[in-house]
């Protein structure tokens, strides 16, 4: 579980994330959703450790993430942020292989490449494999992070935007793949979404924020409401039930 | 892999340019002489005082340089950075002339330590600077360096004006290794032991390399990781200076042609950078001596020309990146 009690964080006057208190359920996908700067990104980076936090503390099956060390939360978490640049050039098996790291430091066991073996195949890149980063499309960069996130092979995933400069095929296999990884090998997989109806058909769990606070949060049949999305979103909003899922429809 | 099956031609290669690099200098010293005949005795002291211990400085410098402008582009993920674009070899160059001035009778490897203290706050200046300021553009970030570079440079150049230690100044502001004689030249095997330091924690520049929130997924704490790599770069670099005073752009070239052909991964690449930086070094060494025989040309002059034209061929033709 996932225990975050009244996190804070301001940049100068602006406080972006005020006060959250929350638990995230361990196992199935939790998704945080939200109009832009709501906070969602500095929240998910917070119980990632990758910003400090002003106030507040959060506990990921009761480690303090503030105090634990690094490479003890690097096996039982990780986070691939939105907009990754990056300087080194590697390939995508390398890229993937470096998710071992926590475990490996650097020195590539067998079972670490049968990891790398699995997670190009998950992310359908064992043709990619030997192909520099800077080569690729943005779409499969953006496939060869997760591979190296699954490779980590953490309990708990967190993804900022996981289905950015992903075409339609890619981000529903995307969104079945965390699905499935949570439900076939138990991990909890938290992401930030744009995307409503991704979140209402994948999800177990749906986080709302809006302000930099915790705005409601429970199962999709619950939020997936149109006074809800309204009240978030600040646009009208249709739902209808198709084949058992909500679907927001909001192009009024 | 092949890269692997490539090293063993490449490493006989260098040892061929540093066999050559022997037998190039004004001195008469040629095989012949060195087996037998008259003046046998004196060639084999000329090799032993003076061009062993110039290939080698060449070798060690060219190596260090290498690796230490490689640590410097992970680090500041930045690809035009190397210490002489980063304030790093201007602040060695600082501390020298602070030892001159205030300690001229120090053993060779404290005015080293000196230096390298010098410039690793003058680096660690430099990656504040890079911290602070988001810069949108990459080739900003050099012109930093270079900006900061000037300013450290005048300081120098102010007091060596004052003291009239212009003259003195000028042995270690453009890298040459003519005087390079035994007992003068031993204090860059730091700089080898540095390198071998580097190659064990090659890892962990490459995952500083793929930036700070990566490197935190990945449990490593990149402010120590930031701290080896400072402490690598300013002791190469000083020794550096020390020896055979300021190469330029070696550290900019070498990793940039290595990463094009095998990308990033230290583990791989470093022995790859730091025969390629020994290599280049010896050849602009010899082109320096054999262009305007029996007078020397400078190597840090040499390096000057094919750096800036290399430096600007990488500023004009980015490679495209696929979007």
């Amino acid at each position: 579980m996932i225990d975050i009690d009244n996190i804070t964080k301001a940049y100068g006057e602006a406080t972006v994330v005020d006060g959250v208190t929350a638990k995230l359920p361990k196992g199935g996908v939790t998704t945080i959703i939200g109009p832009n700067g709501a906070g969602k990104s500095t929240l998910l980076s917070m119980i990632a450790r990758l910003i400090p936090s002003d106030k507040g503390s959060v506990l990921v099956d009761g480690l303090d993430v503030a105090r634990t060390s690094g490479d003890k939360l690097a096996r039982r978490l990780s986070i691939l942020r939105q907009d990754n640049h990056m300087t080194a050039r590697l390939t995508v098996r390398d890229l993937v292989a470096f998710g071992r790291y926590p475990y490996s430091k650097g020195r590539v066991t067998a079972e670490d490449r049968e990891h790398v073996r699995r997670a190009l195949g998950y992310l359908g890149l064992e043709e990619l494999g030997e192909r520099f980063l800077d080569e690729l499309s943005g779409g499969q960069r953006q496939r060869a992070f997760v591979a190296m996130i699954l490779c980590q092979d953490t309990d708990y995933m967190l993804f900022d935007e996981p289905l950015n400069n992903l075409d339609i095929r890619h981000a529903v296999a995307m969104m079945k793949l965390l699905r499935d990884a949570a439900r076939d090998f138990g991990k909890t997989v938290v992401v930030v979404l744009h995307d409503v109806n991704f979140a209402s058909c994948y999800s177990d769990h749906i986080v709302v924020m809006r302000d930099g606070r915790l705005f409601m949060q429970g199962t999709p049949r619950e939020i997936i409401r149109p006074d809800i999305l309204e009240q978030t979103y600040g646009c009208p909003f249709e739902v209808h039930e198709l084949g058992g899922d909500r679907i927001a429809v909001y192009y009024a | 892999m092949t890269f692997v099956k490539l090293f063993i031609p490449a490493l006989l290669a260098t040892a061929a340019l540093a066999v050559a690099s022997l037998f190039v200098g004004v001195s008469e010293m040629t095989f012949s002489t060195l087996l037998s005949g008259p003046g046998g005795e004196r060639a084999w002291m000329i090799l032993g005082a003076s061009r062993v211990p110039r290939t080698l400085a060449l070798i060690l410098a060219g190596a260090g340089m290498a690796v230490a402008g490689t640590i410097m582009q992970m680090l500041s993920r930045n690809r035009f950075v190397e210490p002489s674009t980063a304030g790093t070899v201007e602040s060695a160059s600082l501390g020298m002339l602070a030892v001159l001035l205030l300690a001229p009778d120090l053993p060779v490897i404290m005015k080293m330590l000196v230096a390298a203290a010098f410039a690793l706050a003058g680096t660690a200046v430099f990656l504040s600077i890079l911290r602070r300021v988001p810069l949108r553009s990459p080739v900003l970030v050099p012109l930093i360096g270079l900006m900061l570079g000037g300013v450290i440079n005048a300081c120098t150049t102010f007091f060596a004006y004052r003291y009239d230690l212009l003259q003195a100044m000028g042995a270690w502001t453009s890298g040459d290794f003519s005087a390079v004689l035994r007992g003068r030249y031993e204090v860059l095997w730091v700089a080898l032991a540095l390198t071998v330091a580097a190659y064990v924690a090659a890892d962990r520049f490459t995952v500083a390399g793929m930036g700070e929130d990566f490197s935190t997924n990945l449990g490593l704490d990149h402010r120590k990781v930031v701290g080896l790599g400072l402490v690598i770069v300013s002791m190469v670099t000083a020794s550096v200076v020390v020896t055979a005073g300021i190469l330029p752009f070696i550290g900019l070239i070498v990793p940039n042609l290595v990463s094009m052909v095998m990308g990033d991964r230290l583990r791989r690449t470093l022995p790859w950078i730091a025969l390629s930086g020994a290599a280049l070094v010896l050849v602009c060494d010899m082109i320096g001596r054999l262009v305007n025989a029996p007078y020397e040309i400078p190597v840090g002059s040499v390096l000057g020309v094919v750096g800036s034209l290399f430096f600007l061929n990488l500023l004009l033709r980015r490679r495209p990146r696929a979007a």
